[in-house]
């Protein structure tokens, strides 16, 4: 086998083994209706780990997409109940609002030439605080178009309610999958992940690759802000605190390597499922607080990355004769 | 002296400004008074409240110095917090419990330094692991409650004074200047800035790179035990959830106000604690000021965004450039003018 597909069946065993010992615990979580929640639990967390995967293949990282989810939430909330646009063109306008967003980031790194670190964090205090002069209560949304969405699920058998947003989430993890791996702009991405200079010698366009990295990982933020004020009802500037890093968390265990340059969308859609999966075990068994979620993930962050680095180790002195 | 001076002049001038800047909208903000000896006023509110993010911007320029970063720094000043507020209920009494803290700090920072400097995990990514788990820890120590104490000795440490000078900042200023002097007056802050610059050239030239950048984690860690007890004496308990709550954003912040590189290299302590002096009056200011407080994020994107045009790089050449092609069109101007009288 490949050895850059490694870490990918690193993480597939694992969620098939930690689900093989959640199942033989608890038969009831192999039901579609556990499934299904888990789902719709972390679709807003797996669309953004979607954006965010492409910007960590690309050598990057992005800290505000927590605060663009709850700017979207607040300002879908804000612009419902003010004015009497449609649902579908405030999501229209927000997506817009978030791209360009991520685009203005992407051209400040480039054009600055600074870490996407410090550029991002500005954006995530720009963010958060744009959604505090917005409101700083919980706003609801009351909206007939919304309880349709609410509404809309599909009964598997068993139960399970494969909700529209869930599906959305797996959707995203498609269409990511096809940007990442199918297309000129995914391998600009790969090839800028695995250093500029190089990538720059091989004819990518660095700076229109850096604009479109963080625009798409903005765009998915906004989608993800949607898909959240769907799943809660309402916008909150509060809300989402802290997402960006269990993205971040879900792309590394997803077998995504954090310098950039090889990974996998699908590996990130099972480090979502993997940490979903850990959060459904500790509610299950019922004795586990819930503080050792924080704990397990953990672990398993750490296991990855070790596991990436020995991996990394054994390939380079494979390479060297 | 003079150079030491000349380095942190920006972040004077930046201050001053903020400073006039707040006095136009609260004007008594320098005012200091003696009441019931202690000093009270805007100035010494400052102090004190700057002081967690102060502490950790200290060890942070170091960890910032060899290049790397350390993203836990908050959730250990959970820890320690929770590890001291623990001691202090047990029974422990007061050095137990500051001794437990600090030695809590010293485990976090061997943690971090283990895995950058021995396992060569990127310094982010080895710190990610605390800053996820770490809270889940502190939660393990308070078991999920908000672990609160009554001991004057410890609470001293959040809300006592010195020579009526708040502890916080008495506890701050000591660690910026004793660390400092560590760093000029003996050939550590050399040693560590030359791991930063090329860490394979510094082993070559023989610094002992792996024991310096563990070092410097450990000092990380110290420093955010130092934040965490203060933390948990303020509030005289220990808040698993919220002590420390995105201060590893601030103190990065602190440092890059300070004129710091991320990438490595020199670095100058005074100016990162100016920098988190600079934070902490544009907090307080806000206030003062009488701004709701919601502007004050927005305020700080700002802010961070005009020190990054500041120090970008690329602007940086492209203004030198500017600078040289007009000399040269002068120059040529000049040697033109001359050439009629000749």
């Amino acid at each position: 086998m490949n050895p850059r597909l490694y870490p990918l069946a690193a993480t597939i065993a694992i969620f098939v083994l930690a689900w093989v010992i959640c199942v033989m615990q608890f038969p009831l979580m192999l039901s579609t209706r556990v499934i299904g929640n888990l789902l719709t639990d972390n679709a807003y967390l797996g669309i953004v780990a979607v954006g965010m995967t492409i910007v960590i293949l690309s050598g990057g990282i992005d800290l505000s997409v927590g605060s663009v989810i709850a700017f979207s939430g607040v300002f879908i909330a804000v612009m419902l109940r003010d004015t009497g646009l449609h649902p579908l063109s405030v999501f229209a306008l927000l997506l817009v609002v978030t791209t360009g967003f991520g685009a203005g980031m992407g051209g400040l790194i480039h054009a600055l030439a600074m870490p996407p670190f410090i550029v991002t964090l500005a954006g995530m205090f720009l963010a958060r605080g744009a959604a505090y002069m917005l409101t700083i209560d919980s706003v609801p949304i009351d909206h007939a178009f919304y309880d349709l969405l609410d509404d809309a699920y599909y009964l598997m058998p068993g139960k399970g309610r494969l909700t529209l947003i869930g599906v959305v989430m797996l959707l995203t993890v498609a269409i990511g999958m096809i940007v990442a791996h199918r297309t000129r702009f995914g391998a600009s991405v790969l090839a800028l992940g695995g250093g500029e200079a190089a990538a720059r010698l091989m004819g990518v366009k660095v700076g229109h690759t850096t604009v479109a990295i963080y625009a798409f990982s903005g765009l998915m933020a906004g989608l993800s802000g949607i898909v959240f004020s769907i799943y809660t009802s309402s916008g909150y500037p509060l809300a989402t605190v802290g997402t960006e890093l269990t993205a971040i968390a879900a792309v590394v265990i997803g077998g995504t390597l954090l310098t950039g340059g090889a990974g996998f969308v699908f590996g990130t859609l099972i480090g979502v499922l993997t940490m979903g999966l850990v959060q459904t075990y500790i509610v299950f068994d019922g004795t586990l607080s819930s503080w050792w979620t924080k704990i397990i993930i953990g672990l398993l962050l750490l296991s990855f990355i070790l596991l990436q680095k020995g991996l990394l180790r054994l390939t380079t002195a494979r390479l060297q004769p | 002296m003079r150079n030491a001076l000349r380095r942190v002049i920006p972040q004077l001038v930046t201050l001053a400004a903020l400073v006039a800047l707040i006095s136009v909208f609260f004007p008594d903000v320098l005012r200091i008074e003696v009441m019931d000896g202690r000093l009270v006023g805007p100035v010494m509110d400052i102090l004190k409240r700057g002081a967690p993010v102060g502490l950790l911007a200290i060890g942070m320029t170091l960890v910032i110095a060899t290049r790397g970063i350390d993203l836990s720094v908050g959730t250990v000043m959970a820890i320690t917090g929770a590890v001291a507020a623990w001691s202090i209920t047990q029974g422990y009494g007061l050095g137990g419990a500051l001794v437990l803290a600090l030695l809590a700090g010293v485990a976090a920072g061997l943690w971090n330094g283990t895995l950058v400097a021995i396992a060569g995990i990127q310094p982010i990514v080895a710190t990610l692991i605390l800053m996820t788990s770490g809270r889940g820890i502190a939660q393990l120590v308070t078991e999920g409650r908000i672990l609160t104490f009554s001991h004057e000795g410890l609470a001293f440490f959040g809300s006592g004074t010195l020579l009526g000078v708040p502890v916080p900042a008495v506890l701050w200023g000591a660690t910026a200047i004793g660390v400092a002097l560590l760093m000029t007056r003996t050939a550590l802050g050399m040693l560590i800035e030359a791991v930063g610059v090329n860490r394979s050239a510094a082993s070559l030239a023989g610094a002992n790179a792996r024991v310096l950048i563990v070092a410097v984690y450990v000092t990380s860690g110290l420093c955010a035990a130092l934040a965490g007890i203060v933390a948990t004496a303020d509030i005289r308990g220990a808040d698993a959830n919220n002590a420390g709550l995105w201060l590893e954003l601030d103190a990065i912040l602190a440092v890059v106000i300070g004129g710091n590189s991320l990438l490595g290299g020199r670095f100058s302590i005074a100016a990162s604690v100016l920098g988190a002096l600079i934070i902490q009056t544009v907090d307080t200011g806000i206030l003062l000021a009488g701004f709701p407080s919601d502007y004050n994020l927005v305020i700080k994107a700002g802010l961070v965004l005009l020190i990054l045009v500041v120090q970008s790089p690329n602007l940086a050449h492209r203004w030198y450039a500017l600078r040289r092609t007009a000399r040269e069109q002068r120059k040529a101007a000049m040697t033109s003018a001359k050439e009629p009288g000749e």
